[in-house]
């Protein structure tokens, strides 16, 4: 029993003697509204690095900001030639993928990242992805995942921005971020690691909101709660602007 | 002004959706067709969601009919009794169609199949309407004889036969309600009212006179269309009745703008451009099936069925 006390004080010891660095941050906004005339946003996360002594010598102090979008299934289909015409035929499902996922830097990922925590941290964007859904009917999904990157790197909604972060005197950091217009509603995720010599020595989370809102929100729901009343509301606006448009036209001739 | 689209979700530029509806509206105006079959396309390329495009198609299709219906019944254009047989194959057709459509999507075949729909019949109305374009100028420089409409065939010996008294016609329910079932399928398939396979049927398989064609067709794509965009919107929840009111809002404008252009062009002439238009869409499509695509890979939410 004392054995274990001791161990587990140890334990609580090198604990908080790893985190002699602590990482304190915020945002320029934790909620994003989507209306009519959304293009897109910019988030700025910003923050400080807290120190209990003076800077420890090594490596230098590295910063990884991501922001992760919340994760929808996504299925990727080739297409081949069958006769003559190109037709999709195989594919790969992946049960969730981000919609949105952007990683800043101070650095090059490879050289500053050590590749046993960014498997358990989940940081590089083919890790941030989840395991395949459903029976594989492809002997090798890695084209389709690639190609899952590819596409969503050339929309703008995976990036990873070497350099994104800038870092100053080793203790203030600011990152960027762009969202584009066709950002997915919910929950985004906002990570800063502080890393050293590879490994993450502090790490802070923290939640965005984008919300649809106002007469974009209410017409979202409305189709999905309750399609019927939806649709009768989508004929009559047509039938009213038919019936409308003939009738100015004919006041305007006359 | 970009504008977000609730359900596309995805910011387009207001201009640009104005702008389609609007040249989509003159197009109709000219040639009198809904241009349906413009629309989805268009709203393809600019990247809306195939399904979205489709099903907010069909809602811009209910707008334009109604506009043009009104004009026909003060005309007296519109056969009531057979716009009502159509519907009932058309509703049933549309009912099928959405089916279809949705157990395609989940195939991952919809845009196949959409784009094949879209070659094999636009395709080959264009090629008769040209040809028949092109005959009748000839036949109009020649001045000959006028050709019979009334020919006896298959069609008038089917049972359940029913006078159309604005037709003039005394012929089975049966053809019709085959029309507008086929019509009904590529409403909801194509997200098209279907005009332009409706009114070539009317005149060529049930023999009816052209002045209530129009008016008929329009009358009963009303209904289809709505149909299908009600069906579309419980079963996918795809209609974006913004993206449908830009369109609406671009076409009603469109439309008056071509009929004026209309009235000035002699009506060989707009069939013979109305057959290109149409034969160049087509062209269009069938090139993006043949030509080996950038990239062979494409992502849709959502897990495969």
């Amino acid at each position: 029993m004392r054995q274990l006390f001791a161990a587990a004080l140890l334990l609580c010891l090198t604990g908080v003697a790893t985190r002699a660095e602590e990482v304190v941050a915020g945002l320029s906004q934790d909620n994003i509204d989507i209306t009519a005339s959304f293009e897109g946003s910019e988030i700025l996360i910003y923050g400080a690095v807290k120190r209990y002594s003076p800077e420890p010598g090594g490596p230098p102090l590295e910063v990884i900001v991501t922001l992760e979008g919340p994760s929808a299934p996504v299925t990727i289909r080739r297409k081949s030639r069958e006769a003559g015409i190109w037709v999709n035929t195989a594919s790969v499902g992946v049960a969730a993928a981000p919609t949105f996922y952007s990683v800043a830097t101070t650095g090059p990922l490879n050289d500053i990242l050590a590749p046993d925590e960014d498997v358990t941290q989940r940081i590089s964007i083919p890790l941030a992805m989840r395991a395949f859904s459903g029976p594989l009917t492809v002997s090798d999904a890695r084209p389709f995942t690639e190609a899952l990157l590819r596409i969503r790197e050339a929309d703008g909604l995976y990036s990873v921005e070497t350099g994104g972060v800038h870092l100053v005197e080793d203790t203030l950091f600011r990152a960027d971020f762009d969202l584009p217009s066709n950002l997915a509603e919910g929950d985004y995720k906002t990570r800063i690691f502080l890393l050293r010599g590879g490994h993450v020595i502090d790490q802070h989370r923290a939640a965005i909101y984008v919300r649809k809102v106002g007469l974009e929100r209410w017409l979202f729901g409305l189709s999905r709660d309750l399609p019927a009343a939806y649709g009768l509301m989508s004929l009559a606006l047509a039938v009213f602007a038919g019936w409308a448009a003939a009738a100015i036209f004919r006041i305007i001739r006359n | 002004m970009q504008i977000y689209l609730p359900i596309a979700e995805i910011a387009v530029n207001a201009f640009l959706l104005l702008g389609i509806g609007g040249l989509v509206g003159v197009l109709s105006g000219l040639f009198g067709v809904g241009g349906g079959f413009l629309i989805t396309p268009l709203l393809f390329f600019i990247g809306i969601p195939p399904t979205v495009a489709v099903a907010t198609g069909a809602n811009q299709v209910v707008a334009s009919s109604v506009s043009g219906v009104l004009a026909q019944f003060k005309r007296k254009a519109v056969d009531v009794p057979m716009g009502l047989v159509l519907l009932l194959g058309g509703l049933s057709g549309s009912a099928l169609g959405v089916w279809l459509f949705n157990l395609l999507a989940r195939m991952g075949q919809i845009d196949l199949v959409v784009q094949l729909s879209y070659v094999v019949f636009l395709g080959s109305v264009g090629l008769l309407m040209l040809q028949e374009s092109l005959r009748a100028m000839r036949r109009a420089r020649r001045a000959t004889k006028p050709v019979k409409r009334h020919q006896h065939t298959w069609v008038h010996n089917l049972p359940l036969k029913v006078k159309f008294r604005a037709s003039g016609l005394y012929i089975s329910v049966i053809p019709p309600i085959l029309v507008g079932m086929v019509v009904g399928i590529l409403a909801a398939i194509m997200g098209v009212g279907g005009g332009f396979i409706m009114v070539p049927a009317m005149i060529y398989l049930l023999g009816m006179p052209t002045k209530v064609v129009i008016g008929t067709s329009l009358f009963q794509i009303i209904f289809v269309a709505a149909f299908t965009t009600f069906m579309h919107a419980i079963t996918n929840q795809s209609v974006d009745v913004m993206l449908a009111l830009m369109l609406i809002i671009g076409s009603v404008i469109g439309a008056q703008i071509g009929s004026q252009f209309g009235a000035r062009l002699k009506a060989e002439q707009l069939r013979i451009l109305l057959a290109l238009l149409v034969l160049a869409v087509a062209g269009k499509l069938a090139l993006d099936l043949l030509i080996p695509p950038g990239d062979l890979y494409s992502l849709s939410t959502g897990a495969a069925a």
